[in-house]
């Protein structure tokens, strides 16, 4: 950022039940206990950015199940992408994945979850807060990051600033195929790893040819799936460091994906772990839908991934 | 002893991580190891490397899959691991943190049940707390939550079985041969001693967490006045669980 100067954006007139200003994480301070934070969809988040023509990295507001209304304080260029939550712009459907101009005065508002749970919310110059340990990310657990620094989901009464916008010439759209379905049932493409040698046999197989339910047990540090009971030969160990996307299983034999307000150390077995991209995909499943786990080699893993970041470049 | 069980030992730890495996078991003779490790990976990784998480017996070291790949980071770490010595200086280095701390039913509500457990008075059991000088093995759980041992075997109380839904921020606990003190108030299940003054995370001190993975604590025993002029909180807990 070459100045300092900033303009209120937005003001919050209901903040719904979570809104969160997330950066791409907060690194380097695991060590420290202190987690990742960052989008918990890393797709959508990147192209809601994108399409406000900002740089990878640029905070965005993460919007989970809706009822945010916000009063848009200047004209300026935004985007949503990610979950359909009945967003609208002063009663008009909004569309998603798309660049959109926005006047002072008029009301954007989020109603509750179509497809997907979260969605993101970029506007062009990005939005600014104070970094604290190098990053904006909010961990609301760990009253750390956010727009007031101070770990805190958006209330009422609260403004949003941003940068001045530039020039820029990204594309308004996002194309159709990097526009994930929801709604769809999803492999979750796991790298094996971890105490995989440990589990049953049986209860491999079962882990990767079952089809698991989403929990209402999640949130930003986890997901829980239901399904068949996952038996391993060790209950537990010494806490040792957890990367994204790490498959817990605890003793119920019930796992738990890690997320991206994980604790920084425990001690489940794991089966491995999630590719970020599946992780993100988790993150917009809802209650009740059915996922499974596909087993993927770290090279496809990579390579995908690789093709993915080439898009903010 | 099988392939498997041969340390040290890689394993992934998803598209961005390997953990390297250390050691089978907790000991203050791990530090030193763990300590040379965590400065190779700095050195070597540079600016690929993206977190480095110590615990106990292992080091979680994350790198940027974009500019690395998993099998190069690999290959990078066990390049390190082939002549990787203690870092003996580094390990013996470092302060001795004195935490000031109240132990009283009032704020350490689990006295009573950890004399019991140990056949101990409330009196022995706070010597032997306070006697011990502590290594951090790891940070986690919260923000500057160190977990310390190794406690004297006597004191070793399993956790409460019914975790506290509020912990006060500053109270110290115990629980199997650790110890620890709670840098904000969370829920928790550790049997509670007492309570420091020490500001245990502060955003605004360099460093951020008072305790480091290596560093000696010690408890040093202060009554109720001592600790509430040195900023500490003397309210009693509330006992609804």
């Amino acid at each position: 950022m070459g100045s300092n100067y900033t303009v209120i954006s937005f003001r919050v007139l209901h903040p719904g039940p979570l809104a969160l200003l997330q950066d791409a994480g907060r690194f380097g301070a695991r060590r420290l206990g202190v987690t990742q934070g960052g989008p918990a969809d890393l797709n959508a988040w990147a192209w809601a950015n994108r399409l406000a023509g900002n740089a990878w990295g640029t905070p965005a507001l993460e919007v989970t199940f809706g009822g945010l209304e916000l009063e848009v304080a200047r004209d300026l260029a935004l985007a949503v992408a990610g979950a359909d939550l009945g967003a609208t712009l002063d009663g008009d459907p909004l569309p998603l994945w798309t660049r959109v101009t926005a006047r002072e005065g008029q009301r954007l508002a989020f109603a509750s979850p179509q497809a997907g749970l979260r969605a993101y919310l970029a506007v062009a110059g990005g939005f600014v807060a104070e970094p604290v340990l190098g990053s904006c990310a909010c961990v609301v657990r760990e009253g750390l990051g956010g727009h007031d620094g101070r770990g805190r989901p958006l209330a009422e009464g609260d403004e949003l600033r941003a940068a001045p916008a530039e020039p820029f010439s990204a594309s308004p759209e996002v194309p159709g195929e990097a526009q994930p379905d929801y709604r769809a049932d999803c492999r979750l493409a796991l790298l094996p790893g971890a105490q995989i040698a440990d589990f049953h046999g049986g209860s491999l197989y079962a882990a990767f040819n079952a089809s698991w339910e989403v929990d209402d047990r999640a949130d930003r540090m986890g997901v829980r799936l239901t399904g068949p009971v996952l038996r391993c030969r060790i209950d537990s160990l010494i806490s040792e460091g957890l990367g994204l996307g790490a498959v817990q299983v605890p003793p119920d034999g019930q796992p738990i994906v890690l997320l991206n307000d994980r604790q920084t150390i425990g001690g489940y077995p794991r089966l491995g772990a999630l590719t970020p991209l599946a992780a993100s995909r988790l993150a917009q499943c809802v209650p009740g839908q059915r996922v499974r786990l596909a087993a993927q080699s770290p090279e496809r893993a990579l390579a995908d991934y690789r093709r993915f970041r080439r898009q903010f470049d | 002893m099988s392939e498997r069980d041969r340390l040290p030992r890689l394993e992934s730890a998803g598209l961005d991580g390997w953990l390297v495996r250390l050691f089978a078991r907790i000991d203050e003779a791990n530090l030193p190891w763990l300590a040379a490790l965590t400065r190779r990976c700095e050195a070597a990784f540079g600016d690929t490397l993206v977190d480095l998480v110590p615990s106990y017996t292992t080091l979680l070291v994350v790198f940027d899959p974009l500019q690395l790949s998993p099998d190069k980071a690999r290959c990078r770490l066990v390049e390190l691991l082939t002549d990787l010595a203690p870092d003996d200086e580094q390990a013996a280095a470092g302060e001795v943190h004195e935490l000031p701390t109240w132990y009283d039913p009032s704020v350490g509500p689990d006295l009573e049940r950890v004399a019991a457990h140990a056949g101990l008075s409330v009196e022995q059991v706070i010597d032997c707390h306070s006697q011990g000088v502590y290594r951090v093995f790891a940070l986690g759980f919260v923000p500057g939550f160190a977990f310390m041992g190794l406690l004297d075997e006597r004191l070793a109380t399993p956790r409460l079985e019914t975790p506290r839904r509020r912990v006060p921020l500053g109270s110290v606990a115990i629980t199997g041969r650790q110890t620890a003190a709670y840098p904000m108030q969370t829920p928790g299940g550790w049997n509670l001693l007492g309570r420091t003054s020490a500001r245990l995370f502060d955003r605004d001190r360099e460093g951020f967490s008072l305790l480091q993975v290596g560093d000696r604590v010690r408890f040093v025993p202060v009554d109720r006045d001592t600790l509430q002029r040195q900023g500490g909180d003397v309210t009693p807990i509330e006992e609804a669980r």
